[in-house]
């Protein structure tokens, strides 16, 4: 669509901006790319075309399901990492624009690339990658009638969410915007059979349609009724508006965007359609998707509004910190493993909320290395997110596909049938968790120095604030870890709980490949901080107005602010703890006395043991469950001790879903019941509703 | 012709129209209900003529052809013929009894002549107050449609209805641009195959033409 359109060199506009940093390499190959005349944004625009044309070939070859998984989802990850590469080329670039001769009469399309897109790009890219590569293995045992259909939205998935990073108008965004929900909505439902799972999609589409239409309002406030040629970005940029009326935007678009992102008290969805989806769509709509949220407040906050105030800050770190503990809560005392993940994204939701939070906090008072510290934060964890979540998630598509089973009550010792995906979500595991030297460390560890940097602010009741949040996150990170333990622990570790059904089999080789590439994302953004940092940079210098840089020469070290005060070398750690269990080996296998023992795991010098008497999902879970008694809606019913059969059920439900949502459910049957009172299927009595209206036109008009 | 006489004959016929309609309002048997239309629709077709005649406009000519092979020939038999296949050559049965509804027509007429006056004022044509006349035919086909229980004197009211509205168009305000009209004749053909095809269905489903059934579908 670019090409004939630069032949007739009518709409086509560029304008290059200048980029305050370049780097000697990077402008040595943009002279090249100048020659060859392509922008990134070329390139971007033709991923996306490329996405939709395999979607439609996914369609068109719906006999051959064969060609769809081997050809179709592999083509679709090289593209992938297409993107992801052109996002890391444009994020060094200028911004570049184009216009589309399409769209509304006198509001054509806009599309626009600049740094904070190219990274969110990259994101996509990257995490997309490695799970199409899986869906390449993963969707094999698909009937073959639906699978065409779901390569079409699933492709058509991804391009829409490149769309909604490209967008440069609010139209432009809000059909990207509705094109992902209603894509991600076909591939929640994609098994329609199951009813719970029909239940699910609804829940997820209907609170996708309250969120989008606070985006939609909030661009309204910020156009401010100056016609439709205001509704592009560019016109909002310009427009100043009062404190009052970009507070609204603000608030609007913190609604809409948090009811993607799963902020409390909107978070009902993501429990219920992560477990519905399969699992390589959980992972994308987990690990990227939500993320596309995060880009639209970053935009809406940073970009679009001109000015910001304090407050705003407070409200999305009370918001974030409250949705991150509520979360890693729930979480702990999930028993499917799907919804385990679904309440740590949340969490993780929660944690992006909080540095986006301090960024503003830091923004507004002038501290822009602090913010510009924070903000690296946030997108730090948001690309770590990315990875380890994905992985996680297609590595419970594995287990499902092993086992047959979401329950975490009847899986364990999967680690000796499933060595590769265990090992794999192992790396997952360890980086969720936040341990070095793995990347959910690196991000923690900067959001944590950017509240330990914070003491000077001028507003004292933020100051007392501020350590109080960096005390929440602390125990929400322990408690996420925790949270894994339980996951990985159960499900890998141990005996096999309930029946042995047949052997489970690991992961072929297409998922394999997906797998390993995530899990190899997560190690070298852990243990490439201070490169990753440094790209990071070329997006806060446009946001806030500075990049973080590091205080320490060379790459071994990442030092945020001052090398004295805090500095983190992933390589010397892992080194060090390659060394200590080198060392350790070595001095066993020399001083032990070497015999060697094979004895059941756990049985503590008990010989009669049974599978039945380790530790359960629901049991570890237990003491997280008693201590934050007060949040949860619990049922149990516990069997008396006589019973020869005993049984124990017990549930833990939100009890904002009883306190909020039954509520507005009940108010809108009531309102829905007053408006049916009109419909009577009586035909006549509509055409007297006509007459009569007629009349009254009519006789009074 | 001179003109007074244009105009005495227009509202000759005009006054032929809204007797028509008061005649299809107290008719109680459905194949003349459906000769009427056709008289109804002979009667526009002739003032559509004598307009286009009288003030030389040709594509009125076009209209009046158009309506009298429309609506004098082919609905009435494309109506003869979906009674006979659907063997339905019952009396119709009204809602509220004919009497009634006749002292509420002429509460219609009267509403409607008052409602046309200042705008016939305005009207410089030679054809002013014949817009009341228009209205009336519409509402009195409306409350057709409304006091009959069975589906097919209601589509009859619908397509009376639309010869009022047609009548208002050529004769009041001496016709809308041909394209308009074409459009609008083509409209009345589908609607009354698709009304034939919904016919079948609903007998189908409820064994009966009686659409007061039609309350079953409601969802409760």
């Amino acid at each position: 669509m670019r090409r004939g359109e630069r032949a007739g060199q009518v709409s086509l506009s560029r304008v290059a901006l200048a980029t305050p940093v370049r780097l000697i390499s990077k402008s040595v190959k943009k002279i090249r790319m100048d020659i060859v005349g392509v922008l990134p944004l070329d390139v971007a625009g033709a991923v996306i075309v490329l996405w939709l044309a395999l979607g439609l070939l996914g369609l068109a070859l719906q006999r051959s399901p064969h060609l769809i998984t081997n050809v179709i989802f592999p083509v679709g990850a090289i593209v992938s990492l297409a993107l992801a590469a052109t996002g890391l080329w444009a994020l060094g670039e200028a911004a570049s624009y184009a216009v589309l001769p399409m769209g509304l009469p006198d509001l054509p399309l806009h599309l626009r690339l600049d740094p904070l897109s190219a990274f969110f790009l990259i994101l996509l890219g990257g995490a997309s990658f490695g799970v199409s590569l899986f869906s390449a293995g993963y969707f094999k045992s698909m009937q073959d009638n639906t699978l065409g259909l779901l390569c079409l939205e699933y492709h058509l998935f991804l391009a829409s969410m490149a769309l909604v990073l490209l967008a440069d108008d609010a139209y432009m965004f809000m059909v990207a915007w509705e094109t992902m929900a209603l894509s991600s909505y076909f591939l929640v439902t994609t098994d329609h059979h199951v009813p719970d799972i029909r239940k699910a999609g609804f829940l997820y589409l209907l609170i996708a349609h309250v969120g989008a239409i606070g985006i939609l309002l909030s661009f309204g406030v910020m156009q401010g009724g100056h016609g439709i040629g205001a509704y592009t970005f560019a016109a909002m940029r310009d427009a100043h508006l009062s404190a009052f009326w970009s507070s609204v935007a603000f608030l609007l678009a913190l609604f809409g965007f948090g009811a993607k992102a799963g902020l409390l008290p909107l978070h009902v969805w993501l429990p219920e359609a992560h477990p519905a989806a399969p699992s390589p769509v959980s992972a994308l709509m987990s690990g990227i998707m939500l993320k596309t949220a995060i880009y639209g407040i970053l935009r809406v906050t940073f970009d679009l509004l001109g000015a910001q105030q304090w407050w705003w800050g407070v409200l999305a770190l009370a918001l974030g910190l409250i949705t991150a503990i509520f979360g890693v809560m729930f979480a702990a005392v999930q028993g499917d493993m799907k919804r385990l993940l679904a309440y740590s994204s949340i969490e993780n939701i929660g944690l992006l909320l909080v540095g986006i939070g301090l960024t503003i906090i830091f923004h507004v008072y002038g501290k822009d290395a602090l913010a510009a510290l924070s903000l690296t934060a946030t997108l730090y964890h948001s690309l770590n997110h990315a990875f380890f979540k994905s992985l996680l998630f297609i590595g419970t598509g594995s287990i499902l596909h092993a086992t047959g089973e979401r329950n975490m009550g009847h899986m364990g010792g999967l680690i000796r049938h499933m060595p590769w995906v265990a090992v794999l979500m192992l790396v997952g595991v360890l980086s969720i968790s936040g341990l070095p030297p793995f990347n959910g460390f690196v991000s923690e560890w900067l959001l944590l120095q950017a509240f330990l940097l914070s003491p000077g602010l001028p507003n004292s009741y933020i100051n007392m604030l501020i350590p109080v949040a960096a005390a929440v996150i602390a125990l929400a990170a322990a408690l996420a870890a925790y949270v894994m333990v339980k996951f990985y622990g159960i499900i890998f570790l141990g005996q096999p709980r309930g029946e042995a059904r047949e052997q489970p089999h690991d992961a072929g080789i297409w998922e394999r490949i997906g797998l390993s590439w995530l899990a190899l994302g997560c190690v070298v953004l852990g243990l490439a901080p201070v490169f990753v940092v440094r790209q990071l940079d070329l997006v806060t210098q446009v946001l806030v107005g500075r990049g973080l840089g590091n205080a320490a020469a060379g790459w071994l070290f990442l030092a945020p602010v001052d090398i004295e005060r805090a500095s983190y070398s992933p390589v010397y750690f892992l080194l060090a703890v390659l060394g200590v269990m080198l060392v350790t080996a070595v001095v066993v296998h020399y001083f032990y006395h070497g015999r060697l023992r094979r004895g059941p795991a756990w049985d503590c010098g008990f010989p009669a043991q049974t599978s039945r008497m380790q530790d359960t999902a629901e049991g570890f879970g237990q003491p997280i469950r008693r201590i934050f008694e007060p949040f949860f809606r619990i049922e149990s019913e516990l069997p008396s001790p006589f019973d020869t059969h005993p049984r124990y059920h017990g549930r833990s439900d939100d009890r904002l879903w009883f306190a909020l949502y039954l509520p507005i459910k009940r108010i809108t049957e009531k309102l829905s019941s007053w408006a049916s009172l009109l419909q009577h299927g009586r035909i006549h009595l509509y055409l007297t509703y006509t007459f009569v209206t007629l009349i009254v036109l009519l006789a009074f008009v | 012709m001179p003109i007074s006489y244009s105009i005495q004959i227009i509202n000759l016929l005009a006054s032929m129209l809204l007797l028509i309609a008061f005649a299809m309002l107290s008719q109680r048997r459905i194949l003349s209900l459906i000769n009427l239309f056709a008289w109804q629709g002979l009667v526009l077709s002739l003032s559509t003529f004598v307009v286009a005649y009288s003030t030389d406009q040709h594509h009125l000519y076009y209209s009046a052809g158009l309506t009298l092979l429309l609506k004098v020939m082919v609905l009435p038999w494309l109506l003869h013929r979906l009674i006979r296949k659907l063997n339905v050559k019952w009396d119709v049965e009204t809602l509220i009894n004919i009497p009634t509804t006749m002292l509420v027509g002429i509460g219609l007429v009267i509403f409607a002549f008052n409602l046309a006056a200042p705008i016939s004022q305005l009207s410089e044509s030679i054809t002013r107050g014949l817009i009341g006349i228009a209205l009336a035919s519409v509402l009195l086909s409306l409350l057709m449609m409304l006091t009959r229980r069975k589906a097919v004197p209601q589509v009859v009211g619908f397509l009376a209805m639309e010869n009022g509205l047609f009548f208002a168009a050529t004769s009041a305000t001496h016709g809308m641009p041909l394209v308009v009209e074409l459009g609008i004749a083509l409209d009345v053909l589908v609607a009354t195959f698709i009304f034939g095809i919904f016919f079948f269905q609903i007998r189908e489903t409820f064994d009966s033409l009686d659409i007061t059934n039609m309350e079953k579908l409601k969802d409760d």
